[in-house]
């Protein structure tokens, strides 16, 4: 059969010439290979002393934002969950009490939001389908960890604080 | 009496006389069917309302070719013997149907993340197939405070288009009506009178009958969304209605039940509220089979493995296929 990449190569078993059965040149051959990585640049980096330069728009971990008044913008539409391509997401969905208005924009909002991390494929569709720009990727790697339940990200993890300085910056994802 | 022959969009077909152009188009198929906001095959002396039915008549009848001045109602205009309609081939009722669509739009909110009735909203479908992506109404738009219509439903004017179909209703499928519009125009609205309750065994079926969710079952509220839930037809022993629903299961929990609609989004045979409301245990239902939906629907997205049945339209396979 004809292969498919055109990359195969027939094997023989015609001897070896007097050169090849002498074996030092290619062992020299070998070890010229390993030197020449010496000198060129390591593939790994020293995580986490170093840390790779990430693109602006990298989609890492999910941030649930809060609008200007510090209200969480999610409003349990289910259609990030409806989108997830890997069903990482739910949501239960609770009605806004008087007197919540400062702390929820609409009436509806998610009481339960739970993304599993180990689901998530980081596809950035949830972003996408949120009419209310209130899910975002960040450039935030999310962590490993020893237990499966740590994976299961709620609103703890994941909305932003109501500070200016705990706000998540996600203006650059929100230009393109 | 003898068939009428009508022509929509370049299909042929006869009917009874009386027959209006809307069910004429009907039967032709979805393909011609214009969309219609107010009209409900079930409900008479519906329909005239929303004008998002409108179709230009090329040719009156046989014996009168002259066309129709100006476009017409199609769910209000009977057919003539010989009569040619324009739908969807005529530049000019898209885009009347387009500016329809906007007037329907002015206020209506853009509230459907929070909506229990988008994905099955007759508003968002029709908006999205026939409407402008933008709103050009500046001014504020009317709200109004939701108000309870008895225990069960509730009234968010906010969101009505003033179809009349629930008022059609409380006149034709319960005696005694106790709401109806108020106001004319600009300001009429949907009022229950000075609040009275509806508790009439059937007024539910307005929750099924409003083509967006200005009336909503409270007993669903903010439960789920529709493209979470597998709807399955179900019947019961009911001494009030035919007993045949659909139920709306979240796994083995029924989260909600419904009319059994068609294909034009009409109920088949209203259900009584006891249905409705009360009947949410699965035990109460004997299952039929998971319902077909169509595989373009967001109730149809994203159920891998589950049995629902998801059928494809004509239209979407590939021509392969069709021959």
């Amino acid at each position: 059969m004809k292969s498919l990449s055109n990359r195969s190569k027939v094997v023989s078993d015609k001897n070896m010439t007097l050169l090849e059965g002498a074996y030092l040149p290619a062992v020299v051959k070998g070890l010229g290979i390993t030197l020449k990585h010496f000198f060129r640049r390591p593939a790994t980096l020293k995580y986490p002393e170093e840390q790779r330069e990430f693109t602006e728009v990298y989609r890492g971990k999910h941030v649930l934002k809060r609008d200007e008044n510090g209200a969480e913008r999610c409003t349990a539409c289910g259609l990030c969950a409806v989108s997830c391509p890997a069903e990482a997401i739910t949501m239960v969905a609770a009605e806004r009490k008087n007197g919540e208005e400062h702390l929820y924009r609409e009436e509806k909002y998610a009481a339960i939001y739970e993304i599993n991390m180990l689901r998530c494929i980081f596809c950035g569709l949830c972003e996408e389908a949120c009419p209310k720009e209130a899910i975002f990727l960040t450039k935030e790697i999310a962590p490993a960890d020893y237990e499966r339940e740590e994976f299961i990200y709620g609103k703890d993890k994941l909305v932003e604080g109501v500070e200016p300085a705990k706000r998540i910056d996600v203006s650059k994802r929100q230009d393109r | 009496m003898s068939l009428l022959k009508v022509t929509i969009d370049g299909k042929t077909i006869e009917v009874e006389p009386g027959t209006t152009i809307l069910q004429a188009a009907r039967q032709i198929g979805p393909d011609v069917a214009p969309p219609a906001m107010c009209y409900y095959t079930k409900l008479k002396t519906s329909g005239g309302y929303c004008r998002t039915c409108l179709v230009k008549v090329t040719k009156g009848s046989e014996k009168d070719p002259r066309p129709m001045p100006k476009l017409v109602a199609s769910c209000r205009t009977t057919v003539m013997d010989g009569m040619e309609v324009q739908n969807y081939s005529s530049e000019e009722v898209v885009e009347a149907r387009k500016g329809v669509v906007e007037f329907l739009l002015i206020n209506h909110p853009l509230d459907c993340p929070i909506c229990d009735q988008a994905g099955e909203c007759h508003l968002q479908d029709l908006s999205y197939e026939n409407g402008r992506s933008k709103s050009r109404y500046e001014f504020k738009r009317r709200t109004f405070e939701k108000i309870d219509i008895g225990e069960k439903i509730q009234l968010h004017m906010t969101r009505c288009i003033l179809c009349y179909r629930c008022v059609k209703v409380a006149d034709q499928l319960t005696p005694g009506r106790v709401h109806g519009v108020i106001n004319r125009g600009e300001v009429a609205e949907i009022s229950t009178y000075i609040q009275n309750a509806v508790d009439n065994e059937f007024s539910g079926n307005m929750i099924d009958v409003c083509p967006v969710g200005a009336l909503t079952d409270k007993t669903f509220r903010f439960k789920s969304r529709v493209w979470f839930l597998k709807p399955v037809d179900a019947h019961r022993d009911c001494d009030q209605c035919s007993g045949k629903a659909v139920v709306w299961k979240y796994g083995n929990e029924i989260y909600r039940v419904t009319g059994r609609k068609d294909q034009w989004g009409e109920v088949d045979e209203w259900i009584c509220n006891t249905c409705r409301f009360e009947k949410k245990s699965p035990s109460d239902w004997v299952e039929e089979g998971p319902r077909k939906i169509n595989r373009h629907s967001v109730i149809s997205q994203n159920h891998y493995g589950s049995k629902t049945r998801f059928v494809a339209s004509p239209e979407s396979l590939p021509q392969k296929q069709l021959s």
